[in-house]
């Protein structure tokens, strides 16, 4: 009798302490997530920003068509779920994408949504309704896009004018909610109302953001948490004090720089944080239609000085990637294998043997130790800019160029390189999705807006054409790899490196995942949640 | 007086006409607006999209034009919309207000009850080794910068309570109410702390060599007596200049210290509002300022002869 009772006992302990660890991983419901932004954005609109500091708290108030699994950190072609579509289908060779809609799905006011307000938004990104967005920015991820039909409520169709399988992927971008057609777009920028997981509550400028749970949520038991509020303080160093201080759950993603993270993990041992590359790269932007850097020796001069680790070692402590236009492997999907990579001129190893190469380049030129070349080297007047421009400046001396920093406030920046007011600059380029047709036709097709340089290669760009249509991963990924290196390989826009940023956050904060290879897509929130 | 009064206040309202000229168009010289702020951030520029927000908010106009759009409007009180949130400017406005309001106030309490006093011992104590400590601190608070010495609070805080005193606009008790405003009001005080002990201590070590101030000690009156009633009473009237003068110039403090002990007061909101070339709330904002500068010069005027009955305004 007593070794069934001793049994009994084993047996009930066992089974208690089974369900603690099995209960220890349940997501618990409640909570509000607290955390610092960067910044006050200027609106509540993400159709109408070009920055994550839109979508960081905005993105949890929406629902795509389409989505990058949230907690895959790699955003790719092959976990793009489905979200306010149930399902998808290329029809008409290619030509046509077709979605079945998911049906009861209401609005944050109640209304149902349907593909009416599908169509809506994507007819309002394409220029084509009478209500218009007061800033388009990616208005040219659609050009391929001939028109939107519907067929009834739950049905919608993307048809194109020539097959684009990218589409898929730029649908899935933090960038693309869909938003309601019986919502001005003013009202969008004010009172955002989405059918997301958490609902708009308010924002005041320089101050807070907050949003609480849509109970009415379609998605049954999501999400966990009562609400996100974001505090903004736009000073870094209060905002670190404080997320050690524990007033916050989590940092802006993507925000700790390398040497404050290790502060961070000093001052607050037990925070988990993570460091990913953003997809942002720093690029040398050159005025090629004006002399001196008219001549190809002088700009492929500058292209070989690069010692590009330098770069990183300095600003990243080493936590940095050399690549070309497309985000370097193993995060970036398209980027060119290393051994592909050193052959392109400059990204050599041999830093000393590329800047002899680049000095007799220099001297064909007219350029020596006696004849120096003084250039202004233009950039905006934000740290991330003005230190790889000096940075720069110190590389160029030893060719013989003479850089003079010019640092350029944020409202003439652009301006002042769309009429051609700069002979360098440094820039930085992010890119929303991990894909060649955004990159290549944004910032190297001939008219371009965002093409600064004035790059235009007809060849290359017959090219980007090609691989756009390619439905084969491989044979893309082979065709992409050969115009980046000749975009290297021309000066089109040198790229100096790929950053990589921290994001932290206290250790009972689950479900957190940061992409790696975006910085505009992973905020949904919906599946995080507090082991409080 | 009534005369004087009369002209005082015609001489206000032309220096704030002349300033509600220089903010308008020294707004309009600094280069870029809202509409190139907005592009730039978005990285393109569409001509046409460009052009009709340009129309939609107004700046396509004649500066003549938008001067009077203003300006007719702030005298009705129609303080126009912010370009970037779109609500109404006074709206954006008004609740910072009270804000820095108390914070400010706070930090002028904060300097003229510590500075004063500590000014009247250092003048008393001349040459002693606690004159030499007051006249240390004095100094450190003139070369701290608030910016600095607010992180240094702030660092020290979290790591000594493991706390950080930065603004709370829920406060659940009155003690964390009083510490949203009072750190960093002495953070921002401690420098006007400074210089108000300054200029309290050599004004007292004037007037203390004065003879009316012998003729008291020799007709017996106490210390506390001469040093309080007769001599500060006497040496005050610059130490007012010098508050009334910091009043104004405690703006400049309060933008470093509401941005990092972030307290959402209407500093750091002009400075975001310029960032954005955001016109309506820069030029609202900063006519409010003014008015608040020059009626606060002229109520230390007005000071001058409630301190000193010497002082009349004949007309």
């Amino acid at each position: 009798m007593r070794s069934v009772r001793a049994l009994a006992a084993t047996a009930a302990l066992s089974l208690l302490a089974f369900s603690t660890i099995a209960f220890a991983g349940e997501p618990k419901q409640g909570g509000i997530l607290r955390m610092y932004h960067r910044d006050s954005p200027g609106n509540a609109s993400i159709h109408e920003g070009a920055t994550y500091s839109l979508n960081v708290p905005f993105m949890p108030v929406f629902n795509n068509l389409v989505i990058y699994k949230q907690d895959e950190a790699q955003n790719r072609m092959d976990n793009i779920m489905p979200e306010l579509a149930e399902s998808w289908a290329w029809v008409n060779d290619n030509k046509t994408l077709t979605f079945k809609l998911r049906q009861g799905v209401k609005w944050h006011d109640g209304k149902p949504f349907t593909s009416a307000d599908v169509k809506c938004t994507f007819d309002m990104l394409m220029g084509k309704s009478q209500q218009k967005f007061r800033q388009n920015p990616r208005k040219t991820w659609y050009e391929q896009v001939n028109d939107i039909s519907t067929n009834g409520d739950l049905e919608v169709s993307f048809n194109l004018k020539r097959p684009q399988p990218s589409l898929l992927a730029l649908l899935a971008s933090g960038y693309t909610p869909v938003y309601p057609c019986h919502v001005s777009p003013g009202d969008m920028r004010t009172h955002p109302i989405g059918t997301g997981p958490f609902k708009f509550v308010e924002f005041k400028a320089n101050e807070s953001i907050k949003l609480t749970r849509n109970t009415d949520y379609w998605r049954k038991g999501r999400p966990y948490l009562d609400g996100i509020e974001f505090t903004i303080i736009p000073n870094r160093s209060t905002a670190i004090l404080a997320f050690v201080a524990g007033k916050f759950d989590m940092t802006f993603p993507t925000e700790v720089s390398i040497p404050l993270l290790k502060d961070v993990k000093s001052q607050a041992p037990n925070a988990v944080c993570v460091v990913e590359p953003n997809n942002v790269a720093t690029n040398i932007i050159v005025n090629s239609s004006a002399p001196p850097f008219d001549n190809i020796d002088i700009r492929r001069a500058m292209a070989l000085t690069l010692d590009r680790k330098a770069f990183i070692s300095i600003m990243f402590e080493g936590q940095g990637d050399v690549g070309g236009t497309m985000l370097p492997p193993p995060n970036g999907l398209w980027g060119m294998p290393k051994e592909m990579l050193e052959t392109i001129p400059g990204y050599g190893p041999d830093v000393k043997a590329n800047r002899e190469e680049a000095k007799k380049l220099m001297q064909k030129a007219g350029y020596g130790p006696d004849k120096h070349l003084a250039v202004k080297v233009s950039t905006r007047n934000i740290p991330v800019y003005r230190d790889p421009a000096v940075i720069l400046i110190d590389q160029l001396k030893s060719i013989y160029i003479d850089g003079e920093l010019d640092v350029v406030e944020t409202a003439n920046w652009f301006p002042k390189i769309a009429r051609k007011d700069y002979m360098l600059g440094l820039n930085l380029t992010g890119n929303a999705v991990d894909d060649p047709d955004q990159s290549f036709y944004e910032n190297y097709s001939c008219g371009s807006e965002r093409n600064y340089t004035n790059y235009c290669n007809k060849e290359i760009e017959k090219l980007f054409d090609v691989q756009s249509q390619e439905t084969d991963i491989a044979k893309r990924k082979k065709l992409v790899w050969d115009i980046d290196k000749k975009l290297q390989e021309d000066v089109a826009r040198p790229i100096i490196f790929h950053a990589r940023t921290g994001s932290c956050w206290q250790p009972y904060v689950k479900g957190v995942t940061i992409m790696s290879n975006s910085s505009y897509n992973g905020y949904r929130y919906e599946d995080v949640w507090m082991d409080k | 007086m009534f005369a004087y009064l009369v002209r005082r206040l015609f001489l206000m309202l032309v220096t704030l006409f002349g300033i509600s000229i220089v903010i308008f168009f020294l707004l309009r010289i600094v280069p870029g607006n809202i509409v190139d702020i907005l592009f730039a951030a978005a990285g393109y520029v569409d001509p046409a999209d460009k052009a009709n927000l340009e129309k939609e908010l107004g700046i396509d106009q004649p500066l003549i034009v938008q001067y009077w759009h203003w300006i007719s409007g702030f005298l009705r009180g129609d303080f126009g919309y912010s370009y970037v949130s779109e609500k109404p400017a006074l709206q954006e406005i008004l609740p910072r207000i009270p804000i820095t309001a108390r914070l400010a106030g706070l930090a002028l309490l904060f300097s003229a009850s510590i500075g004063i006093p500590l000014g009247v011992i250092s003048a008393v104590k001349q040459g002693t080794k606690l004159d030499y400590a007051l006249r240390v601190v004095s100094l450190s608070g003139l070369s701290l910068p608030s910016f600095w010495l607010g992180l240094l609070i702030l660092t020290a805080a979290v790591a000594m309570f493991g706390q950080i005193p930065i603004f709370n606009p829920n406060p659940q008790t009155w003690l964390e109410a009083f510490t949203t405003y009072a750190v960093p009001a002495a953070a921002v005080g401690f420098r006007s702390a400074a210089l108000t002990m300054r200029i309290t201590r050599s004004s007292m070590l004037e007037v203390l060599r004065q003879d009316y101030i012998r003729t008291a000690r020799a007709k017996g009156a106490s210390d506390a007596a001469v040093n309080y009633h007769h001599a500060l009473k006497n040496a005050i009237l610059p130490v007012i200049t010098v508050i009334g003068i910091e009043a104004a110039f405690l703006i400049g403090g309060l933008i470093v210290t509401e941005t990092v002990f972030n307290i959402p007061g209407v500093a750091r909101f002009l400075v975001e509002a310029i960032r954005w070339r955001d016109y309506p709330i820069v030029q609202n904002l900063v006519m409010f300022i003014a008015v608040v500068v020059v009626f606060a010069n002229f109520t230390v005027d007005m000071l001058y002869a409630v301190f000193d009955p010497r002082i009349r305004y004949t007309d």
